[in-house]
């Protein structure tokens, strides 16, 4: 970054600010030369620095320094060890093959760089006082550019001008975020009313605004015009780099940050590095290696030592004296050879490793992302590696946390249900219109495609053709409201999500919302009133409440929210409908004047724009920023004016109503920023309701009977997690009274409704509404409720006042900001509520069921409603309706460390003192072979987002913890994105267990990035989640066979070679230590030098690829019918501590085989020493590939390929090796030797014989531990022979029972253990039926309630079982009316 | 041998997506991963599953091979006749004791001396005369490499300069040694010969062959006198001996075809032994035409010229006759070998056989009631 220069000093402040960044003009100075241009360079190189900072970079790789380190010791001429340049090949090949690799990625990000920075801009050139084309290179900050349709933003650009009557510039910023819908950028408030083109020569301000940063979502500085008048700038102001002007012809900005300066440069990070668990095992291990190498050397050192010692002077012929002819002592000559050996037995800690890993992993992702099964067809998306180096992680899960919106439900929101003014509405024939959907779904393929040509369905009322969707025919309605034939519609619904896919919400499903006829008659009545009225010239106050209410509410549907109209045929381009256009008159006296009567009643229409209120100039023209009063002055002015009432009543808008207009209305399609806004958008258009224009002033509504209404926007107060909820102030065109509509969660809005001084019939609503809400939520539908406010003049303009101030300060304008919100958003009026639903994803309860067989703990933390999150967690099988449910709901410290206690207590002696057979307690069993103290029972925990704080507290973390872990599942709600990271960094650090995090959200991004693995959905809500995750799955059934199935293999695949690794190479470096008995530790080796450093990179390289690819343990099909063989990599079984260690015992082993054979067989014998050594390499290799063989567990054609072919390749290179040069490689000098080897009968006997012992105890192991303890993966394989599936699953329950390690958790999956599976004998042919039997738990069913005394107002936490006959879905009244007896506390403690 | 299970995944029902839209959407699928086998990693496979059961048939099987090849082997090496003595002279009642006192590298003066010895039987066909050393670690790392391939190519300027390997017996009194080396410098100087005792009392000389010991590709390739037009002396004009030979290199033999570094002794030698404890092909004693055995049996003399000194290193020298076989010399071990891992694996093949029995019936059963 090259800004770090001296800040000009702020005029008023007048001390130095280093936050910001001054921009000025280059039009009036020399250009911003301190601040970066707009050139990138992304590459790491140049010419000259690629060696030494290549080399440097991969010298960070400690294993490379070790390797260069052992290279260079053989260049110190004492050690004489081997040929110096031999030593160094590996390395240097090693070397060589990253630094291209570097080399070639470097080159390419060069060729696409240069490619950027000479893509072409218009830039204003003082000199030639027009646009002139240059390369984006050429761009500083301050340079003004000129963008056209359709072009990408060069830079930062802060929009200064726009082509857009209305001042706005479109932009996609798919490249960003990947979030497809259009967003609209404004020019500058200053600029915004210029009527002639804006002129760069006369553009004289200075903008100051922060420092470069990365956060793409904020932007904040001001705007100093020469008048020294300050304008606030904000994030719509910016066009970001890379994003694509769109629907705006030409649009002026001034270069605000370029280069790497931009948000977008800032933002890009490359990828990620993780390091998996079983290489941080991995790596301990090698850790090990370097301790056996250093005792081996040491050995050897001592002994040559004492073998020197023992001669006393007397020199014998063969101890050769040193090159200079000097006697060595036996101390340094010892000290020589703790080196030499160094070098000889490096193979030990192999060079290869780290390059093999890295290839078989990215042959793993490879293969990952070639599965068909991972490729999603209506997404036309497949699962996407973001991460290389952590697939076997994903074999080691033990606890996901998912989001739930969006992951486990499709986040596409379907309007189910609305009350108005406390009715219900309930919207049955939607609801049936949505199960078509369901069934239609899960009848898959059998549906034939007929297209969308055919009348598309029925329809009720023959009042106006009814909103469709895109190019769809408008078709009439019948009546017929029963028959809700859909033929074809799931082929439809999937070639509309096909044609969709890159315009997010608005899948048929979503946007058809058939009307509640009992509504739609009372928004009928509703129309015909107002007509009345309007005919009648009477004011829409005597519209009756429940009517008015009813508008509002669909006024508010429609309009409180930020859902950007286009039309279908052109998608991308907006929707130009301003009734009249007039005068852009942007500033706050514009906006008293707007006040005064006579203004209102000149027949302009109210649907003059206001737009966000900040300060603006007053005056217009080109010139217009010169001369303009104040902000207060204004203010002052409006207070004089308020007294002045308004009183008028339809004097706006003219009938205009025309049925074309309609249609072309109902064509329109909605893009909104999330789903449940264009839910609600189309449903309140099936009321005919519709949006049809948004301008950043004014919202254009189409009323029944009342046609095209524009609402003045005033203010959006847009949504964020911690107020959740959103508001818009409008001026109301039929009332002209200012009015505030919000929309948010329930939980929120109800406590802002105003109940003093309200008549009995609003509370009755207020009642009834949060009974209506109660049901939904149960429902797990997500509700919203709808609350309007009309504010007068002097409330109105007090706040604004404060509003105003707050929008204009720098510093801390968030909160300021917040506080504004907060202080309007009181005294709501209750209009009604929503219940939107949200689907579950195909095989949501499936994938679950599965993953919690296969012993992971899930957790979904959402930030949705406690009632709405439980029904989804029942509806998805996260909680099962006979498990026991512990809710907290704790509001203050002490209650919540109380509720922790109890509910731990609780679990102990429920759980742990029981004598029940099920639960077997944890001092038995558990601590025996597992490091986990606490079993997980059949309980759910249920926790909301304020208990969450406090039990995330240091003090009580680990209670939390103790609690938690016991439970089968959590679930979090109302949980911020901050306590998912939270919860799962807890989890991650105390437990040390493995974590996964799923989400799809900007929101879960914390989350998945501090989990070991990030899955990222590619859903619909943007890219966030995937940019920030390792993995990104088009949907979450495929997490399923993502770790039951390539997470299982790629573990067990890579723990096998790892230990394979280590086994190999401590058996070949064990050859040469056995010979140094023999040759008087002086470090000779009886394998030829180039052998020995070829051997691991080369001979025995590719099988153990090959294997350590492609090798399946199980089959696929079986992974996924036996969950429960995850639990072998979440228990690490493939690599345990152990597993290294006797794998070295068997290394060891082989190797005195493989050496003492050949020894024996060549005792005093005329063998010569490399004649000897090369039978030596031979039966090495071979044992060692037979090794592999058996370790293998399927056999491909690429494994026998792949073993043959090492086996050739090595006779054929020790015979070239042979019989060329017979004067080089001293001193081996192996000129025929394998020649004459393969004519002796002897070295056949020897490769026959070797091997065989070599490899005898170890595939009798296998042969014992496949017949007495079947391994579950063994078992696994052998069940694809087996024709039926559960006989096979009986034995492994039996297994189960057996093997510790297995049954310590099992209690997890019931199915196994708490109901021991039973064959009828005799029957022969009955498939196992495993029945659950009524555990214990069941048959104590009186419910247990511990109940804490409501000390610190905590709400008791109830433990309540539910008895076996019920259904949790037995009634909703049930449920409803327990819930209306506990009142209207706020959380409720859920009954099952 | 294993139980075999081929899956045909690759046939396997996949569901076969024929697009409601036909060709666009087939266009749009560009994300579509390949449905081959390779990909779907579902190529055909052979699972062999390691249990008591399937694993059976390979140990019965190894031990019916090995247990005959461990026989044939045994017996071939009971048939070959070896007869060793120790020469080095170490107990004071041995002939050789009195040489081997007081013996060093430079000393002039040979000192000999014979060793009776008797053959029981008569050893027929080609015997090899070797001759042994014991704890003689030609195997030492700097040993081994203390040599010049290049010179003893008959490199010239190998010649006049030796390798750095060799150091620091390369040079002698500034002149350039040849050969160089620790390891020629070292080079075994005895000369062993062997009387046989007529029946009647004669002393009849057994005839050495001191060709044919060395391989082939030695002689012929690896070793090379230099300049083999010239006359040894003169091609070895400039070197000087290795300080521990009586005799310059040119003067090993009188025959020129098996002088200089190729003489066959001095390639014998400069194959370095594996290990501490060797032998060395020293002469063949050819087969006779007739139907005499090439050694009688019967009492014969070792005469040796002992030159080469091992009480520093408390080594043993010792002459070794030995006829072979296709399988080499005399080594019972092979044999026992195969016979004993025969026998474990026909042993371990039971132990498994009841494993099978009694343990591998559940998995049976478990079919069975299907």
């Amino acid at each position: 970054m090259a800004a770090e220069v001296p800040r000009k000093k702020k005029k008023r402040k007048g001390r130095e600010n280093k936050k910001t960044r001054t921009v000025l003009p280059n039009t009036l100075s020399e250009p911003n030369q301190r601040y970066a241009n707009n050139q990138i360079k992304t590459t790491k190189y140049t010419l000259l620095s690629f060696l030494p900072k290549n080399l440097f970079e991969q010298f960070h790789r400690f294993a490379n320094v070790y390797f260069v380190f052992i290279a260079l010791l053989n260049f110190v001429p004492a050690l004489n060890a081997f040929q110096p340049e031999l030593a160094l090949a590996p390395v240097l090949f090693i070397l060589s093959v990253t630094a291209i690799k570097d080399l070639w990625e470097d080159f390419r990000r060069h060729r696409s760089d240069t490619e950027i920075n000479h893509l072409d801009c218009l830039v204003y050139c003082r000199e030639h006082r027009r646009y002139v084309e240059r390369f984006w290179k050429e761009v500083l900050v301050g340079d003004f550019i000129r963008l056209r349709c359709n072009e990408v933003v060069p830079a930062d650009v802060l929009l200064l001008s726009s082509s857009d009557p209305d001042r706005l510039c479109h932009i996609e910023t798919a490249t960003l975020d990947g979030e497809t819908n259009l967003k609209q950028r404004q020019v500058v408030r200053s600029f915004y009313d210029l009527d002639c083109d804006f002129d760069p020569l006369k553009y004289n301000s200075v903008i100051e605004c922060e420092k470069p940063n990365n956060d793409l979502n904020r932007f904040r500085g001001y705007i100093i015009h020469s008048n020294s008048r300050r304008d606030a700038l904000y994030k719509v102001n910016l066009l970001l780099r890379g994003c694509t002007v769109r629907n705006t012809e030409e649009a002026v900005g001034i270069v605000i940050y370029a280069g790497h300066e931009t948000k977008a440069m800032l933002n890009n990070n490359g990828p990620r590095y993780k390091r998996s668990k079983l290489e941080r095992q991995m790596n301990l291990d090698v850790f090990w290696c370097v301790v056996i190498l250093l005792v081996m050397c040491v050995f050897a050192a001592v002994g040559h030592g004492l073998w020197m010692f023992q001669y006393r002077g007397q020199r014998p012929v063969f101890e050769v004296l040193s090159p200079d002819g000097s006697d060595l002592s036996p101390i340094t000559s010892s000290l020589y050879l703790f080196l030499t050996m160094i070098i000889v037995f490096q193979v030990l800690i192999p060079i290869s490793l780290y390059v093999s890993l890295e290839i078989v992993k990215v042959c793993q992702v490879f293969f990952i992302h070639q599965d068909m099964d991972l490729y999603d067809e209506d997404l036309d998306s497949r699962l996407q590696c973001r991460a290389l180096n952590i697939t076997e992680d994903l074999g080691q899960m033990q606890f996901i946390f998912s989001d739930k919106t969006g992951t486990l439900t499709e986040n596409k929101m379907v309007f189910r249900r609305c009350t108005v003014a406390g009715v219900e509405y309930s919207h049955d024939a939607n609801a049936r219109r949505l199960a078509m959907y369901q069934e239609i779904d899960s009848e898959e393929e059998e549906c034939t495609s007929r297209g969308g040509t055919l009348p598309r369905r029925d329809s009720i009322g023959s009042h106006h053709s009814a909103p469709m969707h895109h190019s769809a025919p408008v078709v009439l309605r019948s009546h017929s409201t029963k028959s809700h034939r859909r033929t074809g519609s799931r082929a439809e619904a999937k070639r509309a999500s096909i044609l969709s896919k890159h315009t997010a919400f608005s899948s048929p499903m979503e946007k058809d919302v058939t009307p509640d006829p009992q509504l739609l008659e009372k928004v009928n009545d509703c129309g015909a009133q107002l007509d009345f009225l309007r005919l009648h010239g009477r004011p829409w106050s005597q519209l009756p409440s429940d009517l008015a209410d009813i508008m509002d509410f669909f006024i508010a549907l429609t309009i409180c929210n930020t859902v950007v109209v286009s039309s279908p045929d052109q998608p991308r381009h907006k929707v130009r409908l301003r009734l009249e256009l007039k005068s852009p008159v942007k500033t706050i006296e514009d906006f008293i004047k707007r006040f005064t009567p006579s203004r209102l009643t000149s027949g302009s229409n109210s649907s003059s724009s206001s737009s966000l209120a900040t300060n603006r100039s007053s005056a217009r023209g080109c010139s217009s920023i010169l001369s303009s009063p104040s902000a207060e002055s204004t203010l002052t002015k409006l207070e004089e004016e308020q007294q002045q009432s308004l009183n008028h009543a339809f004097s706006s808008t003219p009938p205009s109503y025309d049925r074309k207009l309609w249609q072309e209305g109902a064509k329109l399609r909605y893009e909104a920023e999330s789903p449940d806004e264009a839910a609600l958008v189309y449903a309140a258009r099936a009321y005919k309701c519709s949006l049809v224009g948004r301008l950043p002033d004014q919202v254009t509504v189409e009323l029944p009977q009342l046609g095209k209404l524009s609402f003045e926007l005033l203010h959006t107060l847009g949504f964020d997690s911690t107020r959740k909820r959103m508001s818009v102030v409008v001026r109301h065109p039929l009332t002209d009274e200012i009015t505030v509509y919000t929309k948010g969660a329930d939980s929120v809005i109800m406590d802002l409704i105003r109940t003093e001084d309200t008549g009995k019939r609003r509370k009755k609503i207020l009642f009834r509404t949060q009974n209506f809400l109660n049901l939904y939520a149960a429902d797990g539908l997500r509700t919203l409720c709808i609350a309007k406010k009309t504010l007068n003049k002097e409330e109105y303009t007090y706040w604004l006042q404060r509003h105003l101030e707050a929008e204009t300060s720098i510093q801390g304008r968030e909160e300021l900001l917040f506080e504004s919100a907060l202080r309007l958003e009181t005294n709501l009026q209750l209009l009604g509520a929503t219940g939107i639903e949200d689907r579950l994803q195909d095989g949501v309860p499936e994938t679950i069921a599965c993953l919690r067989q296969a012993g992971l703990q899930i957790w979904v933390l959402t930030g949705d409603k406690q009632e709405t999150a439980v029904n989804i967690a029942y509806a998805c099988k996260l909680l099962e309706p006979e498990e026991e449910i512990l809710t907290l709901n704790a509001n203050s410290q002490e209650s919540c460390a109380l509720l922790l206690e109890e509910s731990l207590h609780y679990i102990q002696t429920k759980f742990l003192s029981s004598s029940s057979p099920f639960f077997q307690p944890p001092s038995s069993s558990s601590s025996s072979c597992h490091s986990l103290p606490f079993m997980v029972h059949r309980l759910g925990l249920v926790i909301d987002g304020r208990t969450l704080a406090y039990a995330l507290d240091r003090s009580l973390e680990d209670t939390f913890l103790a609690v938690a872990r016991s439970c089968r599942s959590v679930l979090c709600c109302r949980s911020t994105p901050l306590q998912k990271s939270m919860v799962v960094k807890l989890v991650r650090n105390k437990l040390k267990v493995m974590t996964l995090a799923i989400g799809d959200g900007a929101n879960d991004v914390s989350m998945i990035q501090v989990a070991d693995v990030g899955v990222g959905i590619s859903g619909q809500e943007g890219m966030q989640a995937v940019m920030a995750s390792d993995f990104a799955l088009p949907r979450f059934r495929y997490l399923q066979k993502l770790l039951l199935v390539h997470g299982h293999w790629c573990y067990s695949r890579l723990a096998n070679m790892i230990l394979y690794f280590f086994y190999k190479n401590a058996m070949f470096v064990a050859l040469i230590f056995w010979y140094q008995f023999y040759c008087g530790f002086s470090g000779s080796a009886m394998i030829d030098q180039w052998y020995l450093i070829f051997f691991n990179l080369m001979f025995s390289a590719f099988p153990q690829l090959v294997t350590g690819t492609l090798d399946k343990d199980v089959s696929s099909e079986t992974l996924q019918r036996l969950p429960q063989l995850y639990r072998s990599g979440q228990n690490s079984e493939g690599y345990k501590p152990y597993m290294f260690w006797m794998n070295m015992l068997d290394a060891f082993y082989q190797s005195l085989v493989c050496f003492f054979i050949p020894y024996f067989a060549y005792a005093d014998s005329d063998v010569d020493l490399f004649t000897w050594g090369t039978p030596i390499t031979t039966l090495a290799l071979l044992t060692i590939l037979l090794h592999l063989g058996v370790e293998t567990k399927t056999w491909t054609w690429m494994n026998w390929f792949s073993i043959i072919f090492s086996i050739f390749l090595f006779f054929s290179v020790a015979l070239c090796y042979s019989a060329t040069c017979p004067t080089c490689s001293s001193p081996s000098n192996p000129y025929w030797t394998m020649h004459r080897l393969l004519s002796e009968p002897l070295f056949y006997l020897l490769c026959l014989i070797t091997p065989v012992v070599a490899l005898l105890p170890r595939y009798f192991y296998r042969a014992c531990q496949g017949a007495l303890f079947a391994s579950p993966a063994g078992l696994g394989a052998e069940l694809k022979t087996g024709p039926v599936f559960e006989p096979h699953f009986l034995s492994l329950s039996e297994l189960v029972k057996k093997d510790c390690k297995m049954s310590s958790d099992f209690s997890k999956a019931p199915a196994n253990q708490d109901t021991a599976p039973q064959v009828k004998e005799g029957t022969g042919r009955t498939p196992l039926v495993v029945t659950p039997a009524s555990t214990p738990l069941q048959v104590q069913t009186a419910g247990v309630q511990v109940t804490l005394p409501p000390a610190g107002g905590s709400q008791p936490v109830k433990y309540s079982r539910k008895s076996e006959e019920a259904e949790p879905w037995q009634s909703d009244h049930a449920a409803a009316n327990e819930k209306q007896q506990l009142g209207a506390q706020a959380s409720l403690p859920i009954t099952v | 041998m294993m139980a075999s299970v081929y899956n045909a995944k690759d046939e396997d029902g996949h569901i076969s997506v024929s697009g409601p839209s036909g060709g666009s959407a087939a266009a749009m699928r560009g994300k579509r991963p390949e449905n081959t086998a390779f990909k779907q990693q579902r190529l055909p496979a052979w699972q062999p599953i390691l249990t008591a059961g399937t694993v059976l048939p390979a140990f019965f099987i190894i031990g019916l091979i090995f247990i005959p090849i461990g026989i044939g082997l045994y017996v071939t090496s009971n048939n070959i006749k070896e007869f060793e003595i120790d020469y080095t002279g170490v107990d004071m009642s041995s002939p050789c004791f009195n040489c081997s006192q007081n013996l060093s590298w430079n000393s002039s003066r040979p000192c000999t001396c014979s060793i009776p010895f008797h053959l029981d039987q008569p050893y027929e066909n080609n015997v090899f005369m070797y001759y042994g050393l014991s704890n003689f670690y030609q195997n030492h790392r700097r040993y081994v490499k203390s040599r010049d391939d290049s010179q003893l190519n008959g490199d010239l300027d190998a010649l006049t300069k030796p390798s750095k390997e060799c150091e620091p017996y390369a040079y002698h009194e500034n002149k350039p040694i040849a050969p160089c080396g620790a390891i020629a410098n070292s080079m075994f100087n005895d000369t062993l010969e062997i009387f046989y005792h007529d029946p009647n009392g004669t002393r009849v000389p057994v005839p050495l062959t001191s060709t044919g010991i060395a391989w082939w590709a030695d002689k012929h390739v690896k070793f090379r006198n230099p300049s083999e037009n010239l006359n040894l002396t003169a091609a070895f004009q400039g070197t000087t001996k290795p300080v521990n030979w009586r005799r310059p290199v040119y003067e090993m033999d009188s025959d020129p075809h098996n002088n200089g570094f190729i003489n066959e002794d001095f390639i014998v030698w400069m194959r370095t032994a594996a290990l501490p404890t060797f032998r060395k092909l020293y002469r063949i004693i050819s087969k006779k035409d007739n139907m005499v055995p090439t050694l009688q049996r019967g009492n014969y003399t070792l005469e040796v010229v002992y030159n080469y000194p091992v009480r520093s290193f408390d080594g043993r020298k010792r002459m070794i006759l030995s006829t072979i076989s296709w399988m080499g010399g005399k080594n019972p071990f092979l044999g026992i070998a195969y016979i004993t891992v025969g026998s474990v694996c026909f042993f371990l093949g039971v132990v498994l056989l009841i494993i099978h029995h009694k343990y591998g019936n559940r998995n049976n059963s478990a079919n069975n009631s299907n």
